[in-house]
């Protein structure tokens, strides 16, 4: 007996309305988790009780660790005469009771329906004295009927820059990069961040939440844990000689902005996972150290290579279906036809048309043999659908995949958000060339373990 | 119990005509509530004789869900009932969801209820029926005859066209009817004519025409109803008729509303545009 029954192959018919097991969560999970990569930041839900609660259970389930998020905690009262009242308690409760330096203010589907004006709340705020010297509050608009969790974060993102940015000179400080990392797991953060050092660069990474969610047990609980960006850094961002953006989706706004705002140029690269990936972002820094790539840096490319090669039969004509946020579909697609996977189905729910063409310009001459879907529709009972009707060797994707797994016994690397039932993906970064040798470690683990589970007994000692 | 709505174009005179009606209403010995449905909560002033009315949404916000029917309704001209449902200030809050809530309100703490043997209930509702919140008084269960106010002038009639799209949709779901159209007279070249094709076309009736007169604003300048203030002049009477028609209506239809060339066309056949020409 399978779990997803009513799901069929055959003839798909076209759905009119209706999303089943979407392929998406709302844009004030991706903002939260922003904001909690500021340091000493609380980020506040401007909204009922329920979107607050709900953000904050996913990130933790998530992250393993306690997201702590304020709440304007909406009744009916202040859904008819606005929030203003609720939020001024709130950042005088929290100035005083949590003493944060930031406030990141992310508006719900309420408030924003109603159309309370943050910017303008929290100038009362600040008018009434409810803001103490030196702190701050921020804001994103976030309402979950527009866009995902990635625009969330980028919206969030993006407002760290309008807040904080400064540009104190127009000659940029050469030798400092800003790097927006996108919607990545800290210690994809953390690894970004080294692998920047080791080129040689300074640089400022936000949001940044390495050793926010992914902290050591030291027996004391810290409200505010040591990581994240300092507001300093964020000011600073202003001056720096460049912003790479990692991602499009959830990172270019923000570098835009800086570029608007402070006259940073930025570069938009996809997210930095997989061989090819890598390199373009390790080629767009060397155009900041004087053109070296560190023997650190070569080695781990190599020792990717070496990796791709000497495995690549199992690797061999595999097909994949992959489903999760666009930056992050983009680049595992090109991982896996470097090494001669198919990504035979790639679902996302995140709207934004930009996301074919990227994924045309990396399937290049195999689009054909490829189904990609976008927005309402794209979710995974459309997935399975597709599933049932050609099978693909591996699944890719977040916790919700597992039912697909086990009715129809395609192994499962879980990879995105979220990823409630396993641990690891907080742990070991899939960025940068030992991030993709980590990545293509758990897709050739999955393989093989099946070829060992199919393969006949007599042929089982030497299967492979 | 018969709930009636009255909707209208902004400032055509709703408050005003509802207020001047439902004291000739009461004047009959009907028993009658007055749910203001407007955020400025200035639907039950002639009836008070000014009072401030503390709204729904006041009471609400100050002393949160333990409230009381009579903290929320006042009694007014001719033992009518009064509450205002109130809102947020202008700008800020949703004005609609506040009609949501204090008409779910109403219903909770029992203001319908048979104990309160009313006849009637009035739902005063703000022009334009931006939203589903002032759509509220429509939608199931709730009144089930509207009255249209209007006058000979285009935007008038526009709206009120609008306001009729609106029924429909309302209609097929639950059980509201067009009761007809009230005129209220701008002295409008064959206003009263027009009105009467007009509500004939869209296969309702002109309730009643209620002419102008300064008689109104004298009374209300006084926070009064025509009736309050001087139950002897032509003006009391006007309403009284209107009140009558109204108590005596059985045409209640959906209405089949104009499309823009035809309502534009009885314009032009009622000489209103030759007129404004000259």
């Amino acid at each position: 007996m399978t779990l997803l029954r009513h799901t069929r192959g055959g003839e798909i018919t076209e759905r009119q309305a209706l999303t089943i097991n979407p392929a998406k969560t709302c844009q004030p999970v991706g903002a939260m988790y922003a904001a909690l990569g500021i340091h000493r930041c609380l980020p506040h839900s401007h909204g009922s009780q329920g979107c607050c609660s709900y953000h904050r259970s996913t990130l933790s389930r998530h992250y393993k660790e306690p997201v702590m998020a304020a709440t304007s905690s909406f009744t009916e009262g202040s859904s008819v005469f606005g929030g203003q009242a609720n939020l001024l308690q709130a950042i005088n409760n929290i100035f005083t009771v949590y003493q944060p330096d930031v406030i990141a203010v992310h508006t719900t589907c309420l408030s924003e329906t109603i159309g309370d004006d943050i910017p303008q709340i929290a100038e009362k705020a600040a008018e009434k004295d409810l803001i103490p010297a030196g702190k701050s509050v921020i804001h994103a608009s976030t309402p979950s009927y527009v866009g995902a969790a990635p625009t969330g974060f980028a919206n969030m993102t993006a407002g760290m820059v309008k807040y904080f940015s400064e540009s104190t000179s127009p000659n940029k400080i050469g030798g400092r990069v800003n790097v927006i990392p996108g919607w990545v797991e800290p210690a994809d953060m953390r690894e970004i961040k080294r692998i920047v050092a080791a080129m040689g660069l300074e640089s400022i990474v936000f949001p940044d939440t390495s050793d926010v969610l992914d902290c050591p047990q030291t027996g004391v609980h810290e409200m505010f844990p040591k990581g994240g960006v300092t507001v300093d850094r964020l000011r600073a961002a202003g001056d720096s000689a460049v912003t790479i953006a990692l991602g499009p989706v959830c990172s270019e706004p923000a570098a835009i902005e800086l570029t608007n705002q402070c006259g940073v140029p930025h570069a938009t690269l996809p997210l930095p996972i997989g061989l090819e990936a890598t390199d373009r972002f390790i080629l767009e820094l060397r155009k900041y150290n004087g053109g070296v790539v560190p023997r650190e840096i070569t080695d781990e490319r190599g020792r990717l290579i070496d990796l791709i090669t000497d495995m690549h039969q199992y690797f061999y004509n595999k097909t994949a279906a992959l489903w999760g946020d666009p930056d992050q579909l983009v680049s595992l697609s090109e991982m896996l036809l470097t090494v001669d996977i198919l990504p035979k189905y790639v679902v996302t729910g995140t709207p934004g048309k930009k996301f074919l063409r990227r994924m045309g310009d990396v399937l290049q001459d195999r689009k054909s043999e490829v189904q990609v879907r976008q927005g309402a529709g794209a979710d995974l009972f459309l997935l399975h659908q597709w599933i049932k009707n050609e099978k693909v060797d591996l699944l890719i994707g977040n916790t919700y995949g597992k039912y697909i797994r086990r009715d129809e016994g395609i192994p499962l690397v879980r990879h995105g958000f979220p990823i409630l039932d396993r641990v690891g993906h907080q742990f070991f970064p899939t960025v940068g060339y030992r991030g993709a040798i980590r990545l293509l470690e758990q897709v050739l683990e999955a393989l093989m373990q099946r070829q060992d589970d199919e393969c006949s007994e007599e042929r089982f000692e030497l299967t492979m | 119990m018969r709930k009636v709505a009255i909707y209208g174009k902004g400032g055509i005179g709703k408050s005003t005509t509802t207020q001047n009606t439902v004291s000739a209403l009461a004047e009959m010995g009907k028993k009658v509530m007055v749910v203001g449905c407007d955020p400025k909560a200035d639907s039950t002033r002639l009836l008070l004789n000014g009072l401030a009315q503390k709204t729904v949404l006041d009471t609400l916000r100050e002393e949160g869900e333990d409230v009381e029917l009579e903290d929320i309704r006042m009694e007014g001209f001719g033992n009518t009932l009064c509450t205002e449902s109130g809102g947020p200030e202008p700008g800020v809050g949703c004005a609609g969801r506040g009609i949501i809530t204090s008409i779910n309100l109403l219903e909770q703490l029992g203001a319908y209820h048979e104990d309160e043997q009313l006849d009637y209930v009035f739902y005063d509702v703000l022009g334009d029926v931006v939203c589903g919140g002032f759509a509220m008084p429509i939608r199931e269960g709730k009144a089930q005859e509207i009255y249209i106010v209007c006058s000979g002038e285009m935007m008038a009639m526009y709206a009120a066209n609008n306001i009729c799209k609106g029924i429909r949709k309302f209609a097929q779901a639950g059980g509201v009817r067009l009761g007809g159209l009230i005129c209220n007279s701008r002295k409008v070249d064959n206003e009263a004519e027009m009105i009467d094709e007009f509500a004939r076309r869209l296969g309702s009736q002109m309730v009643h025409f209620v002419p102008r007169d300064n008689d109104v604003q004298r009374a209300e300048i006084r926070r009064m109803t025509v009736i309050d203030w001087n139950s002897t002049c032509a003006q009391a009477d006007e309403y009284r008729m209107l009140a009558r028609q109204i108590d005596e209506n059985d045409l209640f239809i959906i209405p089949e509303p104009l499309a823009i060339d035809e309502l534009e066309s009885l314009l032009l056949d009622f000489g209103v545009l030759e007129a404004a020409a000259v």
